[in-house]
């Protein structure tokens, strides 16, 4: 996404680097080496801060976006450590995520099967705007989706498709009560799609803002509805909290409307904008039938939970609200200048773009935004859309912020704490005053950074952790590709401290967090096997069987400690498609069973304790195979075997199995 | 955690109140009736309804590692009434990781069978009509013997 600034300012910003560095020698009174020509600074005090003893617990959860691996981490704070990787937009062969018959459909898309997508934001469902811990989102940038992971399974529950979009990136933000999840399209695109010259951009282009409403029982999302919006980049989100609940703010650049060499022709303006929607109004709007039905073929898959399989519902059309039509809905703010991130402080006034361009914060206030609308302070219109006078909404500008602010969280105690890619540091700064306060290098050149709760009315402020876009010199080198830098920062003082570097996997573009006891008392430890209502599930060992449906092969095959039931299957032939429905018998936590068969097409199975899974497996060859648990599950795990019997496709040995 | 505790105050005995339960030896009827949440049981004429509901419950959690009549993963179990109490029955079922580690008779039959018994998400009223099953067992074997 930087890759401008990245070329531009390398050289600049490693300058800048070697200034930084000398200010913290005569800044931080700590014990300091030296390995090599690189500068380490550290301290056994911070040592025992990310000290988590054996058996003992962190203090938070850490959810860090994959980025491009498409998955979500789970991590622990402080201590850095990895306990998953959730495969969201990706197939994962580790558990047969994508690749078992349950879940391959969790990719289906308007445009197939779909298994790689680029995640950058997860966020936390929210109750009164705090963090409840019931699911995270997460979006899927190229082939525009949403994904909502279950806290409780910390699996992937369900995957909704964003038509009318070119990029899902500024998503997926949730309301102060989880009421909708938004969606904003970083590339407008023809809407409809259509075949038109590229250079007809400024007439044929749009973009769209998408509410997506979350049923609050089970999770379920449903496109509400989109505004259609001129065709600028819409880039980030974030939802108003307290008195600015009922709205929600984009931030967008390219309002140049440039469609080649963005990097000057959408960087000429000096303020692009916020669109400031009123989604509560949008709802009165939708009821008095202002909306509009328009065609759009999208896909919404889910996870049946009793069944323990997907389904997928395709939808046809989207209801569009058009700004000219509802007065109200949507104002722009000015903002310089291509802003990127945009975030509401704890108590819900302050709106604070991210600059990007520019070596300023500006931070608008919600009380002066609600009366520059009443005393229709505008200074123009884009498509429809009243553009407010800047001066009339800001409350304050952050200056000696260093370059290239890009985002924003807040500790609850009254600061907010800014990203700067290009002089890569953190820097604290007051809310009201404006004044900077705290600056702390970052090793390197850091995106977003997170603050446990810290785009909620109730940050946890002890902890912020760094996002680093570039790793460079800091681990032992694994060749051209290193991991993404993590860096955690005690906040919980005057000064900022830097505690920790822990590498991340993909690319960790954003992250939320959570205090343990929020979550970790409600995890699904097994699945009930009376409630199991997979329709190939086997309940009973004593259900065991295989039964054959012209060329398909059914296997309804049971595992527990430690063994198979059937283990010896014969009267299978080249040709036929085998389906391995396996159901893991076990009721006990942590005991999962793997199933494996020699020449399997794709991945394992890794089934859950009452949970059914099924694999795939279309023999080539005649011979006879053995199939074993991947899973280390007791004293004779090695013992958990079993062999399936492969004829030619016309012989006549009838089906046994025992 | 109080043990932690005291060895780093470095002087007092552990009282016999602070040994952690897992570390103390078992009582007596611990060792006839296991360690677990039953310990009082009357048990009256078999409860014919109550044996049909154990035998639905044993088809699927227990089958796959026990049968009546033979040993499979673990012991055969028609005539265990005969050999256990019900509480210990019960127990076994409820809380086997405690009492495959605590109960010696239990921990010496891990030398026999090699996996240990598994928690099956077992219920106590479950536990209780899967004992009733297993009475039956016990009854129809008696009858059986009898016209042998």
């Amino acid at each position: 996404m930087f890759n401008h600034i990245k070329e531009e300012t390398m050289k600049k910003t490693l300058t800048r680097l070697t200034i930084l560095t000398l200010v913290i020698l005569s800044f931080v009174i700590v014990s300091q080496c030296t390995t090599g020509n690189k500068q380490v600074v550290g301290t056994s005090d911070a040592a025992s801060k990310v000290y988590v003893a054996p058996g003992e617990y962190d203090e938070f959860y850490g959810f860090m976006s994959g980025g491009f691996s498409g998955q979500l981490s789970v991590y622990g704070l402080p201590s850095g450590r990895l306990f998953r990787n959730i495969p969201v937009f990706s197939v994962n062969p580790e558990n047969g995520y994508g690749f078992n018959e349950e879940t391959k459909g969790m990719l289906n898309t308007s445009y197939g099967f779909i298994p790689w997508d680029d995640s950058h934001h997860p966020e936390l469902s929210q109750t009164d705007g705090v963090p409840d811990g019931r699911w995270i989102f997460i979006n899927g940038n190229n082939t525009p989706r949403v994904a909502r992971i279950d806290l409780s399974t910390f699996e992937t529950d369900e995957i909704i498709e964003i038509p009318n979009s070119g990029g899902n990136h500024g998503s997926p933000f949730i309301t102060q009560n989880t009421e909708y999840v938004v969606a904003s399209t970083r590339f407008s695109v023809p809407i409809p799609q259509k075949d038109v010259p590229i250079d007809t951009y400024k007439e044929n282009f749009r973009g769209t803002l998408s509410f997506i409403k979350v049923d609050q029982a089970t999770g379920h999302l449903d496109l509400n509805f989109q505004i259609l919006v001129p065709g600028f980049d819409y880039d980030l989100a974030h939802s108003g909290k307290g008195p600015s609940h009922g709205w929600a703010f984009f931030t967008c650049y390219n309002t140049e409307e440039a469609n080649t060499l963005l990097e000057v022709n959408a960087s000429q303006n000096d303020k692009d904008f916020i669109a400031a929607v009123n989604w509560q109004l949008a709802e009165e709007y939708l009821a008095q039938g202002k909306g509009k039905e328009i065609e759009a073929e999208y896909y919404r898959n889910y996870m049946d939970h009793a069944e323990h399989r997907s389904k997928t519902e395709i939808k046809n059309s989207v209801t569009v609200l058009y700004p000219e039509d509802c007065p109200g809905l949507i104002y722009y703010m000015p903002t310089p200048k291509s802003p990127h991130g945009v975030d509401v402080d704890p108590t819900g006034e302050y709106i604070v773009g991210g600059g990007k361009l520019a070596a300023l914060i500006p931070v608008h206030s919600f009380t002066k935004m609600k009366a520059a609308i009443a005393e229709e302070k505008f200074i123009g219109e884009a498509g429809g859309i009243p553009i407010l006078d800047y001066d009339a909404t800001i409350a304050g500008e952050v200056t000696n912020i260093g370059l290239g602010p890009l985002h924003t969280e807040f500790d609850g105690k009254g600061y907010a704490y800014t990203s700067a890619f290009i002089t890569s540091e953190v820097v604290k700064w007051k809310l009201g005053t404006w004044e900077v306060v705290d600056r702390i290098p970052t090793y390197y050149s850091i995106g977003h950074l997170m603050i446990p709760g810290g785009d909620s009315r109730k940050p946890w402020g002890k902890y912020l952790v760094a996002l680093n876009k570039m790793t460079k010199d800091r681990y032992l080198p694994t060749g051209p590709e290193l991991a993404h830098a993590a860096q955690l920062i005690d906040i919980s003082g005057e000064k900022m401290e830097l505690l920790l570097d822990f590498p991340t996997v993909g690319e960790p573009h954003y992250a939320q967090g959570i205090a343990a006891e929020v979550l970790m008392d409600k995890t699904t430890k097994i699945f009930p096997l009376e409630e199991n209502e997979h329709p190939y599930a086997t309940l009973s060992e004593n259900d065991a069987r295989v039964e054959r449906d012209g060329k398909d092969v059914h296997i309804y095959m049971t595992t527990i400690r430690t063994h198979f039931k059937p283990d010896n299957i014969e009267g299978v032939k080249v040709g036929d498609n085998v389906y391995f429905h396996v159901t893991n018998l076990e009721q006990d936590w942590d005991i999962p069973h793997g199933f494996a068969v020699m020449g399997a097409n794709n991945a394992e199975l890794l089934v859950m304790p009452g949970q059914t899974a099924t694999l795939l497996w279309q023999p080539e060859k005649v011979g006879v195979y053995p199939f074993y648990c991947t899973d280390f599950c007791s004293a004779l795990h090695q013992e958990m075997q079993g062999y399936i019997r492969v004829s030619p496709s016309r012989s006549n040995i009838a089906l046994n199995f025992n | 955690m109080i043990l932690l505790v005291i060895a780093c105050g470095g002087k007092e005995e552990p009282k016999a109140a602070e040994v952690p339960a897992a570390d103390r030896p078992l009582t007596e009827f611990q060792l006839e009736h296991g360690i677990g949440p039953v310990t009082e049981m009357q048990l009256g004429e078999i409860d014919t309804a109550l044996v049909s509901s154990g035998k639905t419950i044993f088809d699927v959690k227990c089958v796959a590692c026990h049968k009546t009549d033979e040993r499979l993963v673990g012991p055969p179990l028609a005539d265990v009434t005969q050999r256990r109490s019900p509480q210990f029955i019960m127990n076994m079922i409820l809380n086997p990781d405690e009492m495959v580690k605590r109960h010696p008779e239990v921990r010496a039959m891990l030398a026999t069978y090699y996996v240990p018994m598994t928690f099956q998400n077992v219920s106590e009223p479950d536990a209780r009509a899967i004992l009733e099953y297993l009475r039956s067992l016990a009854v129809q074997t008696d009858s059986q013997d009898q016209d042998v």
